[in-house]
């Protein structure tokens, strides 16, 4: 059994970690707000980007915010900007005062980008401004005076790297409006960035969260170089698999056609159904609506479920694996928060095609898918600690005040 | 003399127009199990859309009406037109309204090139978001009421789909045709393709957003014909 390393808070990072807690807890709230916008077929609904309705975002009158499906699209677009706003000052916080330098340069990089496009072409106004206002957010970023030393070289890599995925992030989330009639590839832009908008959600939560993990006091205790463990195999599967998973939900999700097949654990009676010209009609014909059915939807709808089964089935392996560790081991904690997380993931993803896609089932099945793949990213991460395939973060170790675990380099 | 010769020109014209002037009338009927429309619940649950409605709202997947005529079916003109010749677009403007967040009518009808209007008659916002494949798709939002935008279509395509995001049970389809000849069945199913339609062998094609389409031959004779034709429940 790999030993636990003790460790003392004095020298911790609380306040930081408890921000990045809330980071991680508001981009969770972004990817709800974002999953609900799908789920309810609302992501048009305010036709212009970044403004609304001609409207600054932060301006739109409150009756108009009200209105329907602009509720969802709004609030998701303002939420992400308070996201967007907690991720900058993160990254400040995370990195320290020397940090300013940088922020500095890149505020201004982007405000003069912003000015010169509105300069260049009157119609990139609207990008122009987006630009400009990341651009002043930074800047704000880098006035920010007080001296604070970097936290370990790894959480300041992780802030770095979600300083920039939530701004490639929101920079999607507009071209999936700004880009939504054009023809892609046999689809539309709305569709393409849509998705990507999608993917990326989850791997930006993912890395908001980890950056959380890496300044816990919990994170300094997983074991280094404590050995090979069995099942770890099952680990890096399961979260491949579990990534795989998101990506074919939210290919379903982005064809807004509604439950390929309606029923469970048949489909459409059969086992694996017919999907000829005639059987896809008679299958249109049981629903309400005048949207076909295609092929490519019911197959991939099966494949979701195949791999919901084999994701399944892998976690429940990883968690038999972690068994073998002592209570309270990191290992044995986050194989025992995976496989309770993947279980709500099934059961909410059986309650989707029950209650016929019901918005808020298909969220919360979307919140849970997120979590899960965060916690599969953990174990990956703390399984390959344990056996010395990653590098541990040594600053973090001894600013906890501790004796090193040698690494292999 | 000169004012004889302009009244048999304008008589010729008259007699010339009508012997051009064809219309085909007809029945479109459904056959089968029709299915029972369902209310669509997101309204009532709608603050601004329920308060507009005292009786439930019900899909309209399919409207049938006396002798199980079928409504909002396209009917249209699909081979037998002189190959090459090139129509004027009508001067009417066919009137897409988005009235208690429904899209009256469902199905609407037009030429390339003819303007069409589309309305928002609620006091409250809605956004038209067209997802044409062969046209250029288009969103915008009608935030006042009584807003009208005029649009153009520039190419023939079959059911552009119109929805509203803000409101997203809401649903319109508009079929854009090369030609003039091509009506909408009324709530009882019958239509009337009118304009100048010379005499000769037709295909006509029934297109039913659910059932599909189905397709008929008549014969215009002395500016006149009628075909009935049936569509399947699917």
């Amino acid at each position: 059994m790999a030993p636990t390393i003790p460790t003392s808070s004095s020298q911790r990072p609380v306040w930081l970690f408890r921000f990045a807690c809330l980071v991680a807890l508001a981009t969770l709230g972004l990817v709800c707000i974002g999953g609900l916008v799908t789920s309810k077929g609302v992501g048009m609904s305010v036709p212009d980007w970044p403004t609304s309705f001609g409207y600054s975002m932060f301006a739109l009158p409150i009756s108009m915010w009200m209105t329907g499906g602009v509720f969802h699209e709004h609030t998701h677009r303002v939420w992400a900007s308070g996201v967007g706003l907690l991720v900058v000052f993160l990254a400040r916080w995370t990195a320290g005062s020397g940090s300013r330098k940088t922020l500095a340069g890149v505020g201004l990089v982007e405000v003069v980008a912003g000015l010169l496009l509105m300069r260049v072409n009157p119609l990139w106004k609207g990008e122009a401004h987006f630009l400009l206002g990341i651009g002043g957010v930074v800047l704000a970023a880098a006035a920010v005076g007080f001296k604070n030393s970097p936290a370990s070289p790894l959480s300041v890599r992780l802030a770095w790297a979600a300083f920039w995925l939530v701004q490639i992030q929101g920079s999607l989330g507009g071209l999936r409006v700004v880009l939504d009639s054009w023809a892609i590839g046999g689809t539309t832009g709305g569709t393409v960035f849509g998705m990507i908008h999608g993917c990326l959600g989850q791997v930006f939560f993912v890395l908001v969260t980890c950056l959380a993990v890496s300044l816990s006091g919990w994170y300094p205790r997983w074991p280094r170089r404590a050995g090979d463990i069995g099942g770890a195999h099952w680990v890096f599967l399961g979260t491949a698999l579990v990534f795989g998973q998101l990506i074919l939900g939210l290919w379903m999700r982005h064809q807004h056609a509604g439950l390929a097949i309606p029923d469970l654990p048949l489909a459409y009676g059969q086992w694996w159904p017919k999907t000829d010209p005639e059987s896809l009609l008679r299958y249109a014909s049981r629903r309400e609506g005048v949207d076909a059915i295609t092929s490519l939807q019911i197959h991939m709808h099966l494949f979701h479920r195949i791999n919901a089964i084999l994701a399944f089935s892998t976690i429940l392996l990883a968690f038999r694996s972690s068994r073998v560790h002592a209570k309270g081991h990191p290992l044995k904690i986050l194989g025992t928060a995976w496989l309770h997380l993947v279980s709500v993931q099934f059961a909410l993803g059986l309650f989707t095609v029950f209650t016929d896609r019901a918005a808020d089932v298909a969220t919360a099945h979307v919140a849970v898918g997120s979590m899960t793949l965060a916690v599969g990213c953990w174990f990956c991460w703390a399984v390959g600690l344990h056996q010395g395939t990653i590098l541990g973060d040594s600053r973090s170790l001894s600013d906890s005040g501790l004796p090193e675990t040698p690494v292999v380099p | 003399m000169n004012n004889t010769l302009k009244v048999a020109a304008m008589v010729a014209a008259f007699a010339a127009s009508s012997a051009f002037a064809g219309e085909i009338t007809g029945k479109i009927k459904v056959t089968g199990e029709v299915p029972p429309a369902r209310e669509i619940t997101p309204i009532k649950g709608d603050k601004m859309c329920g308060a507009l409605h005292t009786k439930p709202v019900m899909t309209r997947t399919y409207v049938v009406g006396a002798d199980h005529g079928l409504a909002n079916v396209a009917v249209y003109i699909k081979a037998g037109l002189p190959a090459g010749k090139t129509y004027t677009a009508p001067a009417n403007k066919p009137l897409i309204d988005q009235v208690g967040c429904v899209y009256e009518p469902l199905v609407t009808v037009a030429m390339v090139g003819q303007t069409v209007d589309i309305k928002n008659s609620d006091a409250f916002m809605h956004n038209v978001n067209c997802q044409a494949k062969v046209n250029k798709p288009f969103n915008f939002a009608q935030t006042t009421q009584g807003t009208v935008n005029p649009r153009v279509f520039d190419k023939a395509e079959l059911a552009i789909k119109l929805i509203c995001n803000v409101h997203p049970w809401m649903s319109g389809y508009v079929h854009v045709f090369d030609h003039p000849f091509f009506a909408v069945s009324d709530k009882d199913g019958n239509f009337t393709i009118k304009g100048d339609l010379p005499d000769g062998k037709y295909t006509v094609e029934a297109n039913h957003l659910k059932s599909g389409i189905v397709t008929g031959e008549v014969e215009v004779k002395g500016g006149k014909a009628t075909l009935n034709l049936e569509l399947a429940v699917k």
